[in-house]
Parts: structure tokens; C-alpha cells; sequence
């Protein structure tokens, strides 16, 4: 049997990088949630809002803790399995990983654990500084996680020579013309992923009637925070978005639009069912020249289509178009589960419309969803390069490793993340049905 | 003179050291965790090491990525070329920290021994397994002229690196169980004592007869120390630190048994290190093959930036650890509210 070691490396990356980033867009957003809702209770006394904060810390640290032993991984992975790319590009490439470590991972795991353990023996000021802390570490930790991902897509500030990417200008690495749009981008899409999370289990606790003020004061909270942050996503953020792909990567924009001829007023799709080889699109529904007028800001203009480049240089058309859609159709659900929260929110019918508060606990899973394709349709939308236009994918993994021992991995990182899915599922699930009302059972009771 | 080469090898070994110091004492911690009587003294080894154990294994990440930015090839071919003994590190990791905090979950009795034994296991495979990689980057690993390892995962498992392994599973057993003396009282705090004592003897069999092989199996390593004086000041303090342990251990004065072993620790990674030095990775083919500081670096840019990123984070990360060791100081008291 004839294992290709490229594409067995890019599947168990691609399998621990999935996995592991179910868990830090709910972390971040929950902790930020934590924030506001620890300071209420600090600064009100008000026992709702202390109960809420025990209630959601509890979830947190579940997420939290799978999120740093998938993030494990995540540290070495370039080492073990993609040794090329780890030399030709680690003098830019390890700089922000390393300050993510520095400046984030310290600072998240050393105050999680204050704030978890510290409830009952720090000052409330104190306590409330340490979920402050874990929710800022946790940003800075995006951050420079985006700087290194964005310097994939948008590489600036180097040089080659000596057979590597040198580094030449610092700033310009770090602020490449990606970065901060992406930045705000990842971290809006994770605190909407807090919010839904903060419906859905609050629709939840008032669908069985936990008739307590902790569920109902948290789901007004997270509709009104839900809102806000979903429509920042439409707009500005998502758009800047999709206008710096344009600018930068006009491959990865027009796969992800579904443009296959470049032309002038430039459709867009809003609907089409994609194939490959060649890549083609049937039953389109489009809106013409909105592409051309969004990407450039005029319905004139030129937009480059997959045939405008070289057939080996042009990323995979179905997964990215798919994902690409898929993720904006669901960020305009969010738009619209949240405004219609929102409003029966004034007119003083939220709690009982038991619809309503149904479709909020399905919910719960469609951010990360989103999140999950967003990371899909970007990096896919990269192919063939590991780093845009300087380094190919098939030139990155390691040579010294073999394909057998990588399906061995895959394998058995395979199993571990299966088992660690199910009991998280299984975890979260047992505490919310626990309620806000109760505090955890520690002693053996078996 | 110092350079900027050398200051990060120093720097990457101050990283290690941080992981090996702090989190050392959660890996020993968990493999005594295996031996725990009851659920109430189970609680109490989770719980005392609760607040922090996350943030100690900070350092191993921060390490990790420092090594990647400073020296970019002796993270990839170390890491690939330990690639399967990598994944049962991270495997063992894995489990290690997600028992933590699922065991106190559930209540059945199954459900806890389960975690018991995956929180044991996590910290007892890499407690060897990191001994086993530094007893091979000791005695040199086959790389060639290009850099490119060529060994083989069996060949990781040699006697050397296994003796190297057991002597780090027994001091960081020593560490754990003098850690657990600041948490404890009473009866567990005498036990506690007299696993470290035991763990100090096998620790000073084992050294002897691990510092006896390294002059037949990495000679190369000896050459020019005697000269060096940073050898003599790591050699001297270890030995006091080795020595005023079961001192202070008997006089209960526990937290400065703690703190020699937490010296022997420094002194042994600086011996390491100044043995190593200016070489990373030797190679066990031919020496003139192996990553130094000078040929398997990154830029003097980047080495720059990176050291401003460490001289403005560092000292503020050591400041609130500091802060939260006092803050969660005293014996581990399992109550209501124990997070775990």
C-alpha cells in the first residue's frame, strides 16, 4: 500500500487543529461573559449574578482545560510532522508562538487556576481581576496565534537567503496585511460563540423549568451581547475581511465566491452547487456585480476568477466554496436568531416562547460550526502553499518520518479525541442538567 | 564574550528549568498519586497542585516555542526525529491534564479510578520519558551532514537513556513527595517524608552510577569541563543541595528540603548544559555534525526581538507566579468547595 506521507500529515493536522478549536472560541467567550457577570455580582451583591458566575465557571473549566491538552499538540506539531516548514520559516514563524507562551498561556493558566480555587479565599476584587486576566490572556493568546496564521497567508517583513525566510522587519511580520482584520474577525466569531452558549443553556434551565433569575437574567444578558457582536461580524469585520482576501489573495476569494471566469461586474453567489475538475457551479443563484462592487467599492470592476491562474496554483474549489457559504449563511442565522431575541426581549416575551428558547439550545453547536468552517475556508483556500506564494504544502513535512508512523498517529490521536468529544459532551451536558441551583457532589457516592 | 546565541541557550535552559522545578513536582505528585490509600488523600494530591499545575506546564510550551524561534532546526529534527516517543509524551499529557479535572466530575467509584490511573500513568511516562530524551541528546543522536536524524525509535531506548529516565523519574518523585510535605499534616505529611527519603537514595545510586557510564558512553561531553568554572559552581552546589536535603527534611524544616531539591534540579540541567555547550544536539556519527548554538540558530534580528519579548514578559510572568504560590500557600484543606 502506497501511504502519501503529505497528505497523512495534512489530515492529522488538520484532525488536531479541528478538534482543539472547538474549545477555545467557547473559553474565550465565556470567560469574557464571566467577566461582566462576576463584576455584577462583586459590585451589586447580588446573589443572581454570584450563582451565574459559579454556574458558568464550571463549564468554563471543563472547555478550558481540554483546550490546553489539545493545544499540547498543537506547540510540537510543527516540530514532529512538518520539519521543512519548522526550518525554512522558524526564524519568523516561532517568534509568535513563542510569545504566546509568554505573554498569554502564562498568564490564562496561572489565573484560571486563581480563579477557580480562589472563590472562597481571595478578596472578591481579587477574584474578579482574575477572570479579567483570563479572558485578556486568552485574546492575547489569538492574537499572536493570528500573527503567525496571518503571516502564512500574507507574509511581510522577510527575506530570502541562505535557503530559509529570514526575518527583516519585526512589525511588519506581525502586522502583515492580514493580521488584524483577522484578529478581530476570530475573536468576534468566539464571542459569539459565548453568547449562543450562554443562551442555549440558559433557554435550557427555563425550558425545565428552573424558574431561577440566574437563567433568566443570563439569557437577557447573552441576547443583547449576541446581537451586538453579530451584526460587528456582518459588518465591519466580515466584509474587511473579505476585501483584504481580495486584495491579497485573489485565488482564495474567488473559490471561496464560486467566481470561476474572472469578468467585470462580477456576480455574487448566493446560492450554487459546486464540482470539481473542472471547477464549475450549477443551480446559481446570483446577484450581479455586488462581488466586483464589495470587493473594490464599484460594480465595474474586474474580479479575477479561478481561470485566472495557473491550474496548479489554485486552491481546492469545492471545500472552500462550500465552507466559505456555509459560514455566512450561518453568521446571518445568528444575525436574525438574535435580533428576534432582541426583540421579543421588548416586548417582554422572551422567557416564555418556548420555540424560541428550543431553537436557542440547538443552537448551541452552530458557532463552532461556523468557526470550525471559517478556519477551513481559510487555510484550505491557501492550497497549494503552506505559506502563500513562498512555500508549497508538499515541501513542508518532514522527511525523517514516516507514512506508516504518522497513520499511526492519526490513529491514535484518532481514538484519544473521539473519547475526549464524547465526555465532553457527556460533562457539559451533566452539569447543566445539574442547574444553577446546586453545588457539585464531590465525595464518592458509589 | 556572551552573545546573543549563547544568552538564548541560556535562556531555553532557564525555560526547561522553570518546567522542571514546577511542574516536576506535579509529575511527582501524580506518580505518588498511584500509590494514594483513599479518595480523601486522592483529593488532597489533586487539589494541592490544583491551582497551579496549569500554569507550570506553561513553561514546557513556552520552552518549546522559545526553541523553535531560536533555533528552528534543532526543534524540527529533534521533534521529528523523536516523533513517535513525542506522541506518547503528548498522549501521556493529554490524559494527565484532562483527569485532573474530570475526575471530581462524577461520584461512582469506577468512573474515579479510571482518572486516577490516567492522572498516574500521565505523570509517570513523561517523568521517564523526558530523562530518556535528555540521556540521548546526552550521549548524541545520529544526525548527518544535512542535519537529518537517522535513527530509529528503538534506538532511543538504549541503557543509557533508560538509566538517565529512571534517574529523572526518581528526582522528580522526591520533588513531588517534599511538595507534598508543604500541603499535608500528620500522618500523610510522615509518609509523604518518607518517600522523598527513599527517593533520595535511589536518586544518589542512580546518579553515581549514571555520572560512571557518561565516561563510557558520552565522553565527549567531559572534554575541556574542568576548565570551565560555571562546572565547578553547578558541581559544588549540587552536591550541598543533595547533601542539606535529608537534613532539613529530618529537622522538618520542609519547605528548604523543597528548596534543595529544587537546586539539585538547577544544577542538574546547568551541569547538562555546560557540558553540552556550544553544542544542542550532538551527533552521535560524527561530532563535527552536531547543532550548536552558532550553526543551527536564527538571526541576530531575531534572537533580538525574541530577547525584548522575554526581558518585558518574563520578569511580570515570575511576578504573579510568585504571587499566586503565596496566595494559595498552607495545607490543602478538602472542603464543600475544592474545585476538585
Amino acid at each position: 500500500m502506497d501511504l502519501d506521507p503529505v497528505l497523512l500529515s495534512r489530515i492529522q493536522f488538520a484532525m488536531t487543529i479541528g478538534f482543539h478549536f472547538i474549545f477555545p472560541p467557547v473559553s474565550i467567550g465565556l470567560a469574557w461573559f464571566l467577566v461582566i457577570v462576576e463584576w455584577l455580582g462583586w459590585k451589586r451583591n447580588d446573589d443572581v449574578y454570584v450563582r451565574m458566575g459559579r454556574f458558568f465557571s464550571r463549564l468554563l473549566a471543563i472547555t478550558f482545560v481540554l483546550g490546553v491538552a489539545t493545544g499540547i499538540v498543537m506547540e510540537f506539531q510543527f516540530g514532529t510532522n512538518w520539519a521543512e516548514y519548522s526550518k525554512f520559516v522558524g526564524d519568523i514563524f516561532g517568534a509568535p508562538l513563542a510569545a504566546e507562551g509568554v505573554f498569554a498561556f502564562f498568564l490564562e493558566s496561572a489565573f484560571l487556576g486563581v480563579y477557580l480555587f480562589g472563590r472562597d479565599r481571595l478578596s472578591k476584587g481579587l477574584h474578579w481581576f482574575s477572570i479579567l486576566m483570563v479572558a485578556v490572556g486568552s485574546i492575547i493568546s489569538a492574537f499572536w496565534i493570528l500573527v503567525a496564521n496571518s503571516w502564512q497567508q500574507t507574509p511581510a517583513g522577510y527575506v530570502i537567503q541562505n535557503n530559509r525566510a529570514e526575518l527583516t522587519n519585526f512589525f511588519d511580520a506581525v502586522f502583515n496585511p492580514s493580521t488584524m482584520i483577522r484578529f478581530f474577525h476570530t475573536v468576534d466569531a468566539a464571542l459569539i460563540t459565548g453568547a449562543f452558549a450562554v443562551a442555549g443553556v440558559a433557554a435550557y434551565l427555563l425550558l425545565k423549568n428552573e424558574g431561577s433569575n440566574v437563567a433568566k437574567k443570563a439569557l437577557k444578558l447573552s441576547i443583547i451581547f449576541g446581537l451586538i457582536v453579530s451584526l460587528l461580524e456582518l459588518f465591519p469585520f466580515g466584509h474587511s475581511h473579505a476585501v483584504q482576501v481580495a486584495q491579497t489573495q485573489p485565488e482564495k476569494l474567488a473559490a471561496m465566491e464560486g467566481l470561476i471566469d474572472g469578468q467585470t461586474h462580477a456576480p455574487m453567489v448566493l446560492f450554487g452547487v459546486p464540482s470539481e475538475e473542472p471547477a464549475s457551479l450549477d443551480y446559481v443563484i446570483k446577484v450581479p456585480g455586488v462581488l466586483s462592487w464589495l470587493a473594490h467599492g464599484d460594480t465595474e470592476a474586474y474580479v479575477k476568477g479561478l481561470n485566472d491562474f495557473p491550474p496548479d496554483e489554485t486552491p481546492p474549489f469545492w471545500l472552500t466554496f462550500v465552507s466559505f457559504h456555509t459560514m455566512v449563511a450561518l453568521g446571518m442565522f445568528f444575525i436574525a436568531a438574535m435580533a428576534l431575541g432582541t426583540f421579543l426581549l421588548y416586548r417582554k416575551k422572551l422567557c416564555e416562547q418556548r420555540w424560541y428558547l428550543k431553537l436557542l439550545v440547538f443552537s448551541i453547536p452552530l458557532p463552532i460550526i461556523a468557526c470550525e468552517l471559517g478556519w477551513i475556508a481559510a487555510e484550505v483556500g491557501r492550497q497549494p502553499w503552506v505559506v502563500y506564494r513562498v512555500m508549497k504544502t508538499a515541501d513542508a513535512v518532514s522527511l525523517t518520518v514516516s507514512a506508516e508512523e504518522i497513520l499511526f498517529s492519526i490513529i491514535l490521536f484518532g481514538l484519544i479525541y473521539l473519547f475526549l468529544g464524547v465526555l465532553y459532551i457527556y460533562l457539559i451536558v451533566r452539569e447543566i442538567k445539574r442547574g444553577s441551583e446546586v453545588e457539585s457532589v464531590k465525595e464518592v457516592t458509589a | 564574550m556572551i552573545d546573543l546565541n549563547t544568552i538564548w541557550f541560556a535562556l531555553i535552559g532557564v525555560l526547561f528549568t522553570g518546567y522542571a522545578i514546577l511542574d516536576g513536582f506535579d509529575l511527582g505528585v501524580g506518580v505518588l498519586h498511584l500509590f494514594a490509600r483513599d479518595d480523601l488523600e486522592r483529593r488532597i494530591n489533586m487539589n494541592a497542585i490544583g491551582p497551579v499545575w496549569d500554569g507550570n506546564e506553561v513553561w514546557l510550551l513556552t520552552g518549546g516555542g522559545a526553541l523553535f524561534a531560536a533555533f528552528p532546526p534543532v526543534y524540527a529534527t529533534v521533534f521529528s526525529g523523536f516523533y513517535l516517543a513525542m506522541m506518547l509524551v503528548l498522549t501521556a499529557l493529554i490524559f494527565r491534564a484532562v483527569s485532573l479535572e474530570f475526575r471530581s466530575k462524577v461520584g461512582s467509584s469506577g468512573w474515579r479510578r479510571l482518572w486516577d490511573w490516567s492522572f498516574g500513568l500521565g505523570s509517570l511516562l513523561p517523568a521517564i520519558l523526558f530523562g530518556v530524551a535528555v540521556g540521548n541528546i546526552l550521549r548524541g543522536v545520529p544526525i548527518d551532514a544535512e542535519g537529518t536524524y537517522m535513527g530509529s525509535f528503538f534506538g532511543l531506548l538504549n541503557p543509557y537513556a533508560i538509566l538517565i529516565g529512571v534517574l529523572s523519574l526518581v528526582m522528580f518523585l522526591m520533588h513531588g513527595a517534599l511538595y507534598m510535605t508543604l500541603k499535608t499534616d500528620g500522618g500523610l505529611r510522615y509518609r509523604m517524608s518518607r518517600w522523598a527519603s527513599g527517593a533520595w537514595v535511589a536518586f544518589i545510586v542512580i546518579y553515581f552510577c549514571a555520572t560512571f557510564y557518561t565516561f563510557f558512553e558520552a565522553a565527549h561531553l567531559l572534554e575541556g569541563n574542568f576548565s570551565k568554572p560555571l562546572f565547578w559552581v553547578f558541581l559544588v552546589f549540587l552536591l550541598a543541595a543533595i547533601v542539606y536535603m535529608p537534613i532539613a527534611l529530618k529537622a522538618g524544616k520542609y519547605f528548604r528540603a523543597f528548596l534543595s531539591s529544587s537546586a539539585t534540579i538547577v544544577c542538574m540541567v546547568g551541569l547538562a548544559a555546560v557540558s553540552m555547550y556550544p553544542k544542542i544536539v550532538p551527533s552521535s556519527i560524527n561530532l563535527a555534525h552536531s547543532l550548536t548554538v552558532y550553526n543551527a540558530s536564527s538571526t541576530p534580528r531575531t534572537l533580538t526581538v525574541m530577547l525584548v519579548i522575554a526581558l518585558i514578559g518574563m520578569p511580570v510572568v515570575i511576578g504573579y507566579t510568585w504571587y499566586i504560590y503565596r496566595a494559595f500557600k498552607g495545607k490543602t484543606v478538602i472542603t464543600e468547595e475544592s474545585h476538585y
